[in-house]
């Protein structure tokens, strides 16, 4: 989606080393306000890294990344306020397993923006409804499916009311019957103008709902373009290689 | 052998204010100790090495280092130095207190280095500051972890607080090393006093095994 906006996120040079070893080298994207950018590439790409580097759960060695008009490696930039905007989904889900559903979800609102209690329970009430899942709030993230976990986290990263969410590969972990219920939450959520940056395996996801595809190999952003052009016209010979695979 | 239980009888009130003293101490030494070991174990874990080495050479002194040596140092070094007088009680509390941080300390990195890091992960992808991380959502769980060990500590403590008998804080041995001495006898005191000791250390023992069932 071409947008007039000015970009919500801009990352510029981005590079990253785990010791010797370059993960990330010379990363440049920009995503627009309420624009999906879905992420593919194989094993060990980066692309984990890539979205840890955007709220920070990852130190970039060099580059720039600007998230909503703020500098994230600026030396004055409050990086615990900037993660408050940023909701991230992880591929095991990482409830917290000693509290209920409901707290879970409270916990930022309660904690980071503290509101009051009655107010995030709403919260979190109306958002456990919006995940089909009202009836789990009182329960413990031990007692519920894969699909109902990843939906309780989704709805625990909504409740901080973020600006973006970031989703690392929310489907690997779940059995195949349960994909589809969480793919389906995640539609609604960039049906709703959402801005979405989601690492999958999920083509279909990314052909249906992706306004935007990115490739990477190797740290490095190898191509991208419209699902539907980069998935039938890939323009690179790597990229073509991984797609037979995974097609 | 006669076993003369009239001078158990003799020095029974004295032995059970002794039992007072030593389950006080021992209270105050691990509630104490816990929350100093808090400060040390996170410190060994901190980034900065100005935090990091200090907690190290601290836990490896205590440690390495015999509990009596500790007691002597503390109640003929430190509390006159502090306050300008010994006093047992409060040497007492204070170098098992130090002695327990230390191994609290380790328990303590134990159990949250047994947290997965995505738990840490998640409570900052929510705007938590790391500290608030450690509070509302490792702490929690890994205190739960941690009770075992943390129990048998508390052991360790009540027993190792028979030592301070020998800075005359009045507790079990205090008492039984009294006994001893004005009747010449050996198995009435010190088997009166183990006894008391077991019946300490197995009611604590039921008590975590209640607690642990509790929490998991
Ligand atoms: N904390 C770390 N320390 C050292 N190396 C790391 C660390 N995190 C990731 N790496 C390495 O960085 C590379 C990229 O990892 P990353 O997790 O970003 O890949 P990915 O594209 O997400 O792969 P996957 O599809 O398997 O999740 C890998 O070679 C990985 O071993
Ligand atoms: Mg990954």
């Amino acid at each position: 989606m071409a947008s007039a906006h000015r970009p919500i996120i801009q990352v510029t040079n981005v590079s990253k080393r785990f010791g010797k070893h370059e993960v990330l080298s010379d990363i440049s994207l920009d995503v627009a306000p309420r624009e999906v950018l879905v992420v593919i590439g194989p094993s060990g790409s980066g692309k984990s890294t890539l979205l840890r580097c955007l709220n920070l759960l990852e130190q970039p060695s060099g580059g720039e990344i600007v998230i909503d008009g703020k500098p994230l490696l600026a030396k004055e930039t409050n990086i615990v306020a900037v993660r408050a905007e940023l909701g991230m989904v992880f591929q095991q889900f990482n409830l917290f397993p000693h509290l209920k559903v409901l707290d879970n979800i409270t916990l930022g609102p309660v904690r980071v923006r503290k509101w009051p209690a009655a107010k995030a329970r709403d919260k979190a009430l109306e958002l456990l409804r919006k995940v089909g899942l009202e009836d789990k709030a009182g329960a413990y993230p031990a007692s519920l499916s894969g699909g109902q976990a990843q939906r309780v986290a989704i709805a625990r990263a909504l409740a901080m009311e973020p600006k973006i969410m970031l989703f690392d590969e929310p489907t690997s972990a779940l059995d195949p019957e349960m994909v589809g219920e969480v793919l389906a939450v995640m539609k609604r959520l960039a049906k709703e103008g959402m801005t979405m940056v989601v690492v999958t395996h999920e083509m279909g996801f990314a052909r249906e709902v992706g306004d935007r595809v990115l490739f990477m190999e190797q740290g490095r952003i190898i191509e991208q373009g419209e699902p539907k052009a980069l998935f039938e016209r890939p323009q690179q010979e790597r990229t073509r290689a991984f797609l037979s695979k995974v097609l | 052998m006669d076993f003369r239980f009239d001078i158990v009888r003799d020095y029974l009130p004295l032995l059970l204010r002794g039992t007072v003293y030593t389950v006080c101490i021992s209270l105050a030494s691990i509630a104490l100790g816990s929350i100093l070991g808090l400060g040390v174990g996170l410190g060994k874990m901190s980034r900065y090495w100005f935090l990091r080495w200090p907690m190290h050479a601290y836990i490896n002194f205590f440690r390495g280092t015999p509990l009596l040596v500790q007691i002597y140092m503390v109640h003929f070094g430190l509390i006159p130095l502090l306050y300008g007088k010994t006093d047992a009680i409060a040497a007492a509390v204070t170098a098992l207190s130090l002695n327990a941080a230390a191994y609290t300390a380790e328990i303590y990195r134990a159990g949250i280095q047994s947290i997965d890091k995505g738990q840490t992960e998640a409570a900052l992808s929510i705007g938590m500051t790391p500290w608030q991380a450690m509070r509302s959502v490792v702490l929690p769980q890994a205190v739960r972890r941690m009770i075992p060990a943390f129990g048998n500590e508390f052991i360790v403590l009540l027993k190792d607080s028979s030592l301070v008998a020998l800075i005359a804080a009045p507790e079990i041995m205090y008492w039984s090393s009294a006994m001893k001495n004005q009747y010449i006898r050996v198995w009435e005191p010190y088997l009166t006093a183990a006894l008391i000791y077991f019946i300490l250390t197995y009611t604590l023992n039921k008590l975590l095994v209640l607690l642990e069932r509790k929490v998991a």
